[in-house]
């Protein structure tokens, strides 16, 4: 949803200084972002706001996988309260028996980013 | 209309009585008045020997206290009922209390029965009856134990007098045994076993006289008992005597009110526990049932049941007394049940004796020799809970291949009928306990335990419980997965021993070797636990290469996260002894980066409200100041808690500080399925709650007790005894096996206290393994903790010194200066806490506080 209109890149920061299969938060003008490097290169973005916990914290949780319909996607567990997300599309697949706090959507936002000369760009 | 019960006796009978009606009397058409002679809530009385090696009267405590608490239900303690007015229906008390009745309860027991005889009465004479009289011979032999080795003499050579002589060993007595009949347990036991039995007895150091009656207690010249005179002219030396020589229903309330007595005493009831005047009932041992009364308590149960269900209007009534025993005495095995004599007309007797061993078996069956009728175990019981439940049933294939020693013919499987009697402290059929599988979806021990009540008395029965659990779920076809995660089908304990046995030391490796997947990557739940098997298969720093994705977040940053998604801090603080300039350095750090700070229930000291990015700062002062991790992040040792110890105190034994530092400093950062927390107190007095600990170690004047798998938490539990009396290096041996027995196969986030229960064969299979190395691997446990014990290093002092790891603590990969924006805090009661959600939005605060100062972090903090 967001791919089609991405009008500004902002470069973030170089690959390397992202560890791999880790999460690293950075800030995108007020937003702050959750960012994941995987294992064969690739770079994903959701939000940082964990909206189980209503705390900034998804960038800190272990990255795995789901088999989903038979796909391996990838995944981030919440630190906090464990509720499992898919880092390509920001969907909660497990809340782990939990609401979002303050009526908040169980899903993550996502962001689009490219990786460009070794550096890092998320789209806006 | 609520009716008024009221119970006179506060024993264990009692105590069942009123648990099964306020179980069952959901409308509370009942309030319960309990009227108790002793000074304490009802206790276990079966377990008083216990006592002497657990050397607190808590632990006996029976059920749930919260019975107590209960509006309906009321204890008067310390106050025995004097006398009872049928007419009026009221009963008074010592101290002058009146209750009226509309339904009473004699549950008062029995009272041992002192032979008629000269000197009883005199100082070191007890009985074996309360904790009161075990405490008092505890405190006797104990005072004439500091100048003499004390000679000990038990009337009596049944159940009890066999306690009694155990618990007289234990304190160190030389101990006799008197008997006045042919044998020892001559009411459960033949001649043969009773042979046998006396062999194992001998073999604890305990004398036994059979044939020998007591005529006379002789004082000694400087006051106290001294000896005893025999019938047949013969002296026995004592210092102390115990008269276990039967007990006698506490009849004398009957007797006076005028209901009916049996000819041996006792209150006479019907099978449905109603004595002659139909507004009483008479339960327990002091209840004269189908012409008898019963020293035991199971019956008792089944009648405080039978009143329960009957004043709830219902039928039940007594089926009969299940009169088997099991004696608890350590190192003497011995069990009887149904017809133990052959008293059976045309029953036949199969006996199975090894004198060598020390070994008697019997089993009676019927004259065609189908059904079992009863049976005698000596020296080997373990027999007693399949067999036990088949009373009157008939055995499968060849009754003797029941007695053989294991392996020697291989006794058929039991397939327990529905209506067999399983645990009888609880009367829970097998039958409930299938259903507790199949109709209440128990899938485990534990919760058919919580189901049933199964085994929660004496335990005898919890290895046949486990059985018919584990096989009622196979049959259901219920697979009890102990797959990981969707990422490994096998269970930690199997993928520590895989990955132990195959030297495999990255994830990659071990989820390409043993995963369900080529291409899964893992997940929160097999990353941790396989990062916490190579910690200790593979030693490496927790950030090292391809770990560092494994850790959870608190391990990856060596803190604790809080709420906010702020972090804590706790050095090590080795046993709880700091200096005062270690204090100062903590209060500085926690005043300079304006932490919130609390001591912990582990003596030591908790700094809140850390951010990401200041934990290196934080930790680089802490470190200067000569601190190191505290590894309170990690599922790895915390504490090893302390009391003052020798040293200071008055009354301790040993240097509990010592030790306690030692164990701390041995075992820090030792990773394992779970938390894991010690205790060192100096004495008995157990200051340091050491038995709350999954490793609890107390002093003795001869050494060290080691009690294991306790813990606090949603199900606490106390620690049981492992050993006793052992050095500090046995010590430290014993418990380096133990701790690392227990990380090789316990389940992920399993503590200890469920883990003894699953292994094999519970707490004796744990100390088998410990102790007498029974799988032969105790050698190999003990290189892996000398291999521990020598790679230790503090994971924050060598991560301080790698750039590379420290990159990781940054708050934005883009922005590494710039703390987290949505951190906030308030003061409260002089520190600050993290502001909440309404305080954050700037809402007005609510109206009886003071207006709160909402600030950012930046604020707060020096960055």
């Amino acid at each position: 949803m967001t791919a089609l209109e991405t009008s500004v890149w902002t470069t973030v920061c170089r690959v390397d200084d992202l560890a791999p299969e880790r999460g690293a938060a950075a800030l995108l003008g007020a937003d702050q972002v959750a960012l994941f490097r995987l294992l064969d290169g690739r770079v994903l973005a959701v939000q940082q706001h964990d909206p189980f916990s209503d705390a900034y914290v998804i960038s800190r949780g272990i990255v795995g996988s789901r088999s989903v319909d038979g796909v391996e996607v990838p995944t981030v567990a919440s630190p906090m309260y464990k509720q499992v997300f898919d880092l390509t599309t920001g969907r909660c697949l497990d809340v782990a028996g939990k609401t979002p706090a303050r009526g908040l959507p169980a899903d993550l936002r996502t962001w689009p980013v490219r990786v460009r000369d070794d550096l890092v760009e998320v789209g806006s | 209309m609520t009716q008024h019960l009221v119970v006179v006796g506060g024993g264990m009978v009692a105590q069942r009585l009123v648990e099964a009606l306020r179980d069952r009397d959901t409308a509370g058409t009942w309030r319960i008045t309990v009227l108790a002679e002793e000074p304490r809530r009802p206790y276990d009385r079966v377990a008083l020997t216990s006592y002497f090696s657990g050397r607190d009267a808590d632990d006996l405590a029976l059920g749930d206290p919260e019975l107590w608490s209960d509006p309906l239900v009321t204890l008067v303690r310390d106050d025995a009922v004097t006398h009872i007015d049928r007419d009026a229906k009221t009963v008074t008390t010592a101290h002058g209390r009146t209750e009226h009745y509309d339904h009473l309860v004699l549950a008062t027991g029995s009272s041992a029965w002192v032979p008629p005889m000269e000197g009883t009465d005199l100082p070191g004479v007890f009985v074996y009856r309360t904790v009161d009289d075990v405490a008092e011979l505890r405190g006797y032999v104990e005072k004439l134990s500091e100048d003499r080795v004390v000679k000990g003499a038990v009337l009596g050579g049944g159940l009890l007098g066999l306690e009694a002589a155990g618990a007289l060993q234990a304190l160190g007595a030389k101990t006799t045994v008197l008997q006045v009949g042919t044998h020892l347990m001559s009411a459960q036991v033949d001649l043969g076993g009773g042979e046998a039995l006396r062999r194992l007895i001998n073999q604890l150091g305990v004398g036994v006289r059979l044939n020998a009656m007591t005529t006379r207690i002789r004082p000694h010249r400087r006051g106290g008992v001294g000896r005893l005179d025999l019938a047949d002219g013969g002296r026995v030396d004592a210092d102390v005597v115990v008269i276990a020589a039967g007990v006698r229903p506490r009849d004398e309330l009957g007797r006076s009110s005028g209901l009916a007595i049996g000819e041996r005493g006792g209150i006479v009831v019907d099978d449905t526990c109603l004595t002659s005047d139909l507004d009483i009932s008479a339960v327990g041992e002091v209840a004269c049932i189908q012409g008898a009364t019963i020293g035991l308590v199971a019956p008792g149960y089944a009648m405080a049941e039978i009143t329960a269900d009957r004043l709830l209007g219902g039928t039940s009534s007594f089926p009969g007394a299940d009169t088997a025993t099991k004696l608890k005495l350590s190192g003497v095995d011995v069990a009887s049940f149904g017809d133990a004599f052959g008293e059976t007309p045309g029953a036949l007797e199969i006996v199975w004796a090894d004198p060598v061993g020390g070994v008697y078996k019997k089993l009676v069956m019927s004259d065609d020799a189908r059904t079992l009728l009863g049976g005698v175990l000596v020296g080997d019981a373990s027999a007693y809970a399949s067999l036990r439940p088949m009373l009157g049933r008939e055995l499968p294939g060849d009754p003797a291949a029941f007695l053989l020693p294991e392996g020697g013919g291989g006794a058929p499987e039991l397939e327990l009928p529905d209506d067999a009697a399983v645990c009888s402290c609880n009367n829970v059929s097998a039958g409930t306990i299938r259903g507790a599988v199949t109709d209440h979806a128990c899938t485990d021990l534990g919760a058919v335990k919580a189901c049933t009540k199964a085994g929660t008395s004496c335990g005898s029965c919890l290895p046949l419980v486990k059985k018919l659990v584990t096989t009622e779920l196979a049959a259901q076809g219920i697979e009890v997965s102990t797959a990981l995660c969707e990422h490994f089908a096998l269970s930690r304990a199997q993928l520590y021993d895989a990955v132990r046995v195959s030297g495999v030391s990255s994830f990659t490796q071990v989820i390409e070797r043993f995963g369900t997947r080529a291409d899964g990557r893992g997940c929160d739940i097999c990353k941790p636990t396989v990062a916490s098997i190579l910690a200790t298969t593979s030693p490496a720093h927790v950030l090292e290469g391809e770990r560092a994705t494994l850790q959870d977040t608190n391990d990856h940053v060596m803190a604790n996260l809080q709420k906010d998604g702020s972090y804590s801090v706790v050095p090590r603080i080795a046993g709880g002894e700091v200096t005062p300039e270690g204090l100062i350095a903590i209060g500085e750090v926690a005043k300079d980066f304006g932490l919130y700070t609390k001591i912990t229930g582990g003596q030591r000291i908790d700094m809140f409200g850390a951010r990401i990015d200041q934990l290196p700062l934080i930790w680089q002062r802490l470190v200067d100041a000569g601190f190191e991790s505290g590894h309170a992040y990690g599922k790895s040792l915390r504490t090893v808690k302390s009391c003052v110890g020798s040293t200071w105190c008055r009354f301790g034994v040993q240097d509990s500080v010592a030790l306690a530092v030692m164990l701390e400093l041995r075992y820090r950062g030792l990773r394992s399925p779970h938390k894991i927390k010690l205790g060192v107190s100096g004495c008995a007095r157990e200051c340091a709650e050491a038995r709350g600990k999954d490793v609890g170690v107390i002093a003795t004047d001869k050494g060290w007790n080691v009690y294991v798998g306790g813990n606090g938490g949603f199900t606490p539990r106390h620690a049981q005894l492992l050993a006793e009396d052992l050095d500090t290096e046995t010590l430290v041996r014993t418990i380096d096996r133990f701790l690392l027995y227990y990380v090789r196969t316990a389940d992920r986030l399993q503590r200890t206290a469920p883990w003894i229960e699953d292994v094999e064969g519970g707490l004796d299979g744990v100390r088998a393994v410990v102790m007498e190395d029974s799988l032969g691997i105790a050698a190999d446990l003990d290189e892996q903790m000398a291999q521990h014990v020598v790679e230790y290093e503090d994971e924050w002092r060598a991560t301080l010194e790698d750039p590379e790891k420290l990159r990781r603590f940054a708050s934005f990969v883009n922005a590494p200066d710039t703390p987290d924006p949505s951190l906030a805090y308030v003061p409260e009661r002089g520190q600050s806490r993290p502001a909440t959600a309404e305080e954050r939005d700037g809402a007005s605060p609510t109206p009886h506080h003071e207006p709160v100062l909402v600030a950012g972090a930046r604020l707060e903090v020096r960055s």
